[in-house]
């Protein structure tokens, strides 16, 4: 653990190595109290949204086995159904033998058809990681790179552009955008295929290839927010007085932004592109839909309709997980990139 | 002309104001010689930092150089391309800026800063410009100059920050290097160290220098000339001697003029204490290191008390632990014969209503968003229970006491004062809540010559006639000789000497605070010299 992020924060430095251990330990300590906090937090958090989850579970109108059994259904097979199924139990006792059971490590299987949901989720889990990382790869790079160039070339027409076209697409609905995407790409110029079915034995390339509108879609959502992010904190950091001496001495201007203002713009960029690593995995239900994408998103539609306990909460509870997880990233990213926090005085 | 490595000839600035175009800076001439060293002087806004960036061709948002020439060693940097000016700066002619605190970039360490001018002008390579910087750093008498260039900015003090920022500026050895005011946020004694060796140096590398300052003091040791500088006009110049000997425009003489600041003889009784501490202690951190170590000082009733000392002597600690805002770990406060709650969340309404805090700076003290009816109508809420009618009547009273119009300020927004306007804003808002002791915790320190003085006024006249007592912080010992009764001199947490003004300005001194007192610059151009000599002396025997 600690090997690794010490390079992350890549303080090791050849002339003054003990300097460094000495204060980087100290840092190191503080970090790993924080990351620890958080950590337990985060499954106070979890265990917060399991109640809730479970809760409004049990408000929806009506339940699985009247959802199975269909409405001829007599109240007695109803009823028999139900103690099979365990239903006829209280919710309390009901949430907490399911507690009890994911603390020891099983989700227990799928109320509507008995499968493991360990088994349900394993597909599921890898297709919606790999829809949100490919995304990702596009989207972080391109917001980065294009927020950068806007605050370089600021109000200029390149700006404007930028920022017309990114805040138009952030401002229609997701599935909107997908039909729209659907229309051009799929049905005018069919150069991608506009149902993004994929199986397990699909090889990367294909997989590559009919993911790419719903890809499309989702990095238009999220490319807004982190580029104008990104814009607003190098252009807030470029008032300061060590950007007007980084001019002074004569640095080019794409030097004194790379250099001097984005790595103090870093923090809030870096919380911005957490909260929309989180969306790609969590928001992308109607892309997924949209899309018949195999992926989490879909099985939560799926079984919210089917009444499926079990399986809405275990799905909510990775969504929050991923959330947890990756603004603790953010935020010790945000610590590890900043020398002041790293190196006290 | 030809000797010169910079020539201005009618330099103009114009800035947009409230979106009109204005002059700034009205046609200005300026030759340098190499190697020689040219004061600006003047007051603020008399256009001295914009002169001294558009020697570089460089000009502030909004500010842009509308006429005239600037001949730098035979390129016209007022016509020159960004990419022509690119390659000059930093090279040839360098900056050092007012606050090296704020200048370096936080984000990386300083000899890594120091090097990115020579390699990315493509003069140096990394390890030869890190051994440059290395021998500079010696040069300047920064500690363990091997090892300081790799920390970051805010693992230095404001006078090493200030020397290592020298540093830069020499990385490329410049033709030119403009000083903007760069001792002007340190404190005397720091002050020193800085001077002796920017000056140093610069006759070392035989650089040239525009040397930009408001205090003449400072001007006089640094440089040749001197030209002095009016609401971006000039007014007079000629060689440091016989400027100081016989200023010949009224505007300078009045700069010359020994504050004329008189104090008036009061009658208090110094039996009747308002406010003392008892053997405080403070720190920011519990087991932290003491900031304040057995602290006691006695306040009388209706006395201006100064507590003076260089930065980090715990001048401004006090005054938190005085507020409550800090709590004391150990002690006890005294006031009108109370002992106080050290934190101000126990204190009651009355006790709070009677100590009132004055900030350093006015900007970041006074709500943005609220307009001075706001803002003086608050206390009088909070403390008083005024409302409606009662309550606007006050604060137009409020604002008449500090000499500000209410029919033009009522409605006005903070941002809409100046420096000066917001500082009595400020009093008036301590002044609302009708307190006996108001503590002023460096209050003119951001303001210059000029309006320091009204300030200073208008607290003598409040204090005659509201019988007010005040603790007045500062670094300043010319402040402390104009408005105090009492002073107590601070040195790193301690109280080193409480006296009456007269005894601490005559001898015998107590060993710091003749240090102190000695370290205030000198009109003699010769006096940095005769100090340097003399402590050198000192620390022989």
């Amino acid at each position: 653990m600690d090997s690794v992020l010490w390079s992350v924060g890549g303080w090791t430095h050849d002339r003054n190595n003990v300097y460094e251990l000495f204060m980087g330990s100290i840092a190191m300590k503080a970090i790993l109290i924080m990351v620890l906090q958080r950590l337990s937090l985060g499954f106070l958090t979890l265990f917060v949204v399991s109640v809730i989850i479970f809760s409004a579970v049990e408000l929806l109108p009506g339940d699985l086995a009247q959802e199975i059994l269909g409405q001829s259904a007599t109240p007695e097979t109803v009823a028999a159904f139900r103690a099979e199924l365990g239903l006829d139990k209280p919710a309390v006792q009901r949430y907490g033998q399911w507690l009890f059971n994911v603390a020891s490590g099983d989700f227990g299987h799928s109320l509507a058809n008995g499968r493991a949901i360990s088994e349900l989720l394993a597909s599921r889990v890898g297709n919606t990681l790999f829809l949100a990382a490919y995304a990702a790869i596009i989207a972080v790079p391109l917001s980065l790179i294009l927020g950068i160039l806007t605050a370089l070339y600021r109000n200029s027409w390149f700006d404007r552009s930028v920022n017309v076209l990114t805040l138009s697409s952030i401002s229609f609905p997701e599935f909107f955008i997908a039909y729209i995407l659907i229309l051009a790409f799929a049905v005018k110029i069919p150069l991608f295929p506009s149902l993004a079915n994929i199986y397990p034995d699909t090889p990367l390339g294909d997989m590559l290839y009919r993911a790419a509108l719903p890809v499309m879609t989702l990095v238009m959502v999220v490319v807004a927010h982190m580029m104008r992010m990104t814009r607003a904190a190098i252009i807030n950091v470029l008032a300061s007085p060590y950007v007007e001496m980084a001019r002074l001495k004569g640095l080019s201007p794409f030097r004194v932004i790379v250099k001097h203002a984005l790595p103090n713009a870093l923090a809030p960029i870096i919380n911005v592109i957490a909260l929309n690593l989180a969306y790609l995995v969590v928001g992308v239900v109607v892309v997924e839909v949209v899309f018949v994408y195999p992926g989490l998103g879909q099985l939560l539609v799926d079984s919210v309709s089917k009444r499926d306990v079990t399986v809405v909460q275990a799905v909510s509870l990775i969504f929050a997980a991923t959330f947890i997880l990756l603004n603790l990233v953010a935020d010790v990213l945000a610590i590890v990139t900043n020398p002041r926090l790293l190196n006290p005085r | 002309m030809l000797d010169n490595i910079l020539t201005i000839r009618g330099l103009k600035i114009t800035a947009k104001i409230d979106g009109i175009d204005s002059d700034i800076v009205h046609g200005i001439d300026l030759d340098l010689k190499r190697g020689e060293i040219l004061g600006l002087i003047g007051e603020s806004g008399a256009g001295k930092s914009s002169i001294g960036l558009a020697a570089m061709g460089f000009t502030r948002n909004g500010c842009k150089i509308s006429a005239g020439e600037i001949d730098f060693d035979g390129l016209d940097l007022a016509r020159a391309t960004e990419k022509q000016k690119q390659n000059l700066r930093g090279v040839r002619i360098a900056y050092v800026a007012q606050s090296a605190a704020a200048s370096f970039n936080p984000a990386h360490r300083l000899i890594d800063q120091y090097a990115e001018a020579p390699l990315s002008h493509g003069l140096s390579n990394a390890l030869e410009s890190k051994q440059e910087a290395i021998e500079l750093y010696r040069k300047l008498q920064l500690p363990t100059p091997e090892e300081i260039g790799f920390r970051y900015p805010h693992q230095l003090s404001g006078g090493q920050l200030q020397r290592a920022m020298t540093a830069m500026a020499m990385s490329c050895k410049p033709d030119l290097i403009i000083f903007d005011e760069p001792t002007t946020a340190l404190d005397v004694t720091t002050q020193i160290e800085v001077l002796s060796a920017i000056r140093d140096i610069v006759r070392e590398y035989k650089t040239a220098a525009l040397y930009i300052t408001h205090d003449l003091a400072v001007v006089a040791q640094m440089a040749d000339r001197i030209q002095v500088l009016k609401d971006g006009r000039a007014v007079e110049m000629s060689e440091t001697s016989k400027m100081l000997a016989a200023p010949q425009e009224d505007y300078t003489k009045t700069l010359w003029a020994v504050r004329n600041f008189q104090r008036r003889e009061k009658a208090f009784d110094p039996k009747d204490i308002i406010l003392s501490l008892n053997n405080i202690d403070a720190s920011y951190e519990r087991h932290g290191p003491k900031i304040l170590n057995d602290v006691s000082i006695r306040v009388v009733r209706g006395q201006t008390l100064a507590v003076v000392g260089e930065s980090g002597s715990g001048k401004s600690t006090t005054a938190r632990v005085l507020c409550g805002l800090l709590e004391a770990s150990k002690g006890e406060l005294v006031f009108n014969g109370d002992v106080l709650p050290l934190n101000y969340r126990k204190r009651d309404k009355s006790t709070l209503k009677n100590l009132q805090l004055i900030y350093q700076m006015a900007d970041t003290a006074l709500n943005p968003r609220q307009t001075l009816l706001q803002i003086l109508g608050r206390p009088l809420e909070f403390y008083l229970g005024l409302k409606g009618e009662e309550k606007n009547a006050r604060v137009a009273q409020l604002l008449e006491q500090v000499e500000l119009e209410p029919k033009r300020f009522l409605n006005r927004y903070p941002g809409e004062l100046s420096g000066g306007q917001k500082q009595r804003v400020s009093i008036a808002r301590a002044l609302a809540a009708e307190p006996e002791l108001i503590i002023c915790d460096e209050i003119t320190s951001a303001l210059d010559q000029a309006v320091n003085e009204s300030i200073l006024n208008l607290l003598n006249r409040l204090q005659e006639d509201l019988n007010l007592t005040y603790i007045f912080i500062t670094h300043d010992l010319a402040t402390v000789r104009a408005i105090a009764d009492e002073v107590v001199v601070m040195w790193q947490g301690k109280v080193l000497e409480q006296s009456t003004t007269e005894a601490l300005f005559s001898p015998p001194y107590h060993e710091y605070t003749e240090r102190l007192l000695s370290s205030v610059p000198q009109m003699d151009p010769q006096w940095l010299d005769e100090l340097l000599l003399q402590r050198a002396k000192a620390e022989a025997i």
